[in-house]
């Protein structure tokens, strides 16, 4: 949200009226002895995480997710939340260099942790050689996997380079090489309802030649 | 969610002292199962007993030949090891048959024994399950049961175990070591682990309240050609409609055990002694009292082509290449 939106009253932004118009239902629908007596508030941790290469500390209830600290907590909503259940790779941030599902992750479980989301591999004006290679490979469609399939794909390049071997190997023990049958079965925890998985591969295979 | 507390556990006997002393709480290690089911409040415990600081996350030698894996060695990291590369190369080949890269990185493999089972109607609360709520009935009898179990179920669950790892670990005969509060200790055998469950299908596994894994060994080398064949509905990331791990022997004789077919990793010592006359031969022993629905009948005769492309890849009728993709 810019400074701007937050200076005007009458602008209100797409996740302020999606989160208001949620409360003043639940807020209608509420019985009343609900609202006189709440339940006690639930058991909460301070979590600190080194966001971006930045470290701070937030209270957050346990069951916060991994995701939902990052989107809510830290407010770094590039992280995308799709399916929530870890099928569809949206919310795919590197924790200490590895890639993981933030959403199948508690954020308690990552207290000391780095955390490297879409907005600390790149900004506009200085993109990340895997954001610019999507960039120019139309790497996407409608743009909101894109996040995840970014993070994914940066850190797949990492996996072949470290040597970790794949289904689509023909000899285990070898060291694998970045083709595009590797780079497809590496990114199948990565959706893309658009369709952009050419393209995807495309860009991947620029920065892995480069 | 239900709301929960949240500890981390120095030792792998404090973490069991502390999951005993606690009515409705769990060890969680990389938690991509637990946390998909407590979203679901399938899963609802009152208190999480992380493990990630309590040493299990190495894998080292033993001295028999064999390796010893840490509960909280990544599927990743498990199957990124040279050793188990080299020496056991059907548990490398399933593990990377499983799950997707970032579930790899993160689950561990403790948990990957204790993944609960993909049946939709246990992950569909407004079924009858009686995994979820003993004796409410089995949906899936009756129900739609392409995907399900063919042998070892019951008339009161037909869920399969959905895990590609441990069916390499029983043709390993690898071990399961545990820690129980107080801090005794005991080894099960995999062969035992996952339990026939009969008609308490919600007791999954052989271990006790409060008792951690702590290590899944493997034994010697075995040598050998090994194999992991998974047929599934798309090339990557998928259950297992069938899957088959072999270590076959240059005189043709080896070891076979069958995923996706039955409440555990499906392995018929006395059916893998036929290897030598041929897959039907095989799957008719290990298959000898099936009980399939109409719509998983397809699994025999599958289990049985899936096992004669392993048999030919091994006598090198056929080059052992990757699946085709699509370009």
């Amino acid at each position: 949200m810019s400074d701007r939106e937050h200076g005007d009253p009458l602008r209100v932004s797409r996740r302020g009226a999606v989160a208001g118009g949620i409360a003043t239902a639940a807020a209608m629908t509420m019985p009343a002895e609900a609202q006189v007596a709440p339940a006690p508030p639930p058991p909460a941790a301070s979590v600190t995480l080194k966001v971006n290469g930045r470290a701070s500390a937030l209270a957050m209830d346990t069951r916060t997710t991994l995701l939902d600290a990052l989107r809510e907590h830290w407010k770094l909503t590039g992280t995308k939340k799709g399916c929530d259940h870890g099928q569809c790779g949206a919310c795919t941030v590197l924790v200490n260099g590895t890639r993981i599902n933030a959403c199948l992750s508690l954020a308690v479980q990552h207290d000391g942790d780095e955390i490297t989301t879409i907005e600390g591999l790149g900004r506009p004006g200085k993109l990340h050689p895997m954001q610019a290679a999507f960039v120019a490979h139309d790497g996407y469609q409608c743009g909101y996997c894109t996040p995840g399939q970014v993070c994914s794909a940066v850190a797949v390049l990492e996996e072949i380079k470290r040597g970790v071997p794949s289904h689509v190997q023909a000899d285990i023990a070898a060291k694998p090489a970045p083709t595009p049958a590797e780079m497809r079965e590496r990114m199948s925890g990565n959706i893309c309802r658009c369709g952009a998985y050419s393209n995807i591969i495309r860009a991947m295979g620029e920065v892995a030649g480069a | 969610m239900k709301p929960f507390t949240y500890a981390r556990a120095r030792t792998a006997a404090e973490a069991a002292d502390m999951v005993a002393g606690r009515p409705g709480a769990k060890f969680i290690a990389g938690g991509t199962n637990l946390l998909d089911l407590m979203k679901l409040e399938i899963e609802a415990p009152g208190h999480l007993v992380d493990v990630q600081d309590a040493g299990l996350d190495r894998i080292e030698a033993t001295p028999d030949g064999g390796l010893r894996i840490g509960a909280f060695v990544t599927n990743t990291a498990l199957a990124a090891d040279d050793r188990v590369r080299r020496d056991h190369a059907v548990l490398t080949r399933a593990i990377v048959a499983g799950a997707s890269g970032q579930l790899r990185n993160k689950a561990s493999t403790a948990g990957n024994l204790l993944q609960r089972t993909r049946c939709p109607y246990f992950y569909d609360t407004a079924q009858a399950c009686n995994k979820r709520r003993p004796g409410d009935g089995c949906a899936a009898i009756g129900g739609y049961s392409r995907q399900l179990g063919v042998i070892g179920t019951s008339r009161s669950c037909i869920a399969t175990f959905p895990g590609d790892m441990a069916v390499a670990m029983r043709v390993l005969d690898a071990a399961v070591e545990t820690v129980m509060p107080g801090g005794a200790t005991r080894t099960i055998p995999i062969a035992e682990f996952h339990r026939l469950w009969g008609d308490t299908p919600h007791i999954e596994t052989a271990l006790r309240p409060g008792e951690l894994i702590t290590a899944v060994t493997l034994p010697r080398p075995i040598g050998g050609r090994h194999f992991y064949r998974k047929v599934r509905d798309r090339a990557s990331y998928a259950y297992a409609l069938v899957s088959v791990a072999a270590v076959i022997q240059p005189d043709g004789t080896g070891r076979v055990a069958f995923g996706g077919v039955a409440p555990r990793p499906w392995r018929v010592e006395e059916a893998e002694r036929l290897l030598p006359q041929g897959a039907a031969a095989v799957t008719t022993r290990a298959f000898q009292g099936a009980t399939p629905t109409p719509d998983n009948a397809f699994k025999l005769p599958l289990a049985t082509r899936t096992l004669a492309a392993v048999i030919a890849d091994a006598k090198g009728e056929t080059a052992s290449r990757p699946p085709e993709l699509t370009p």
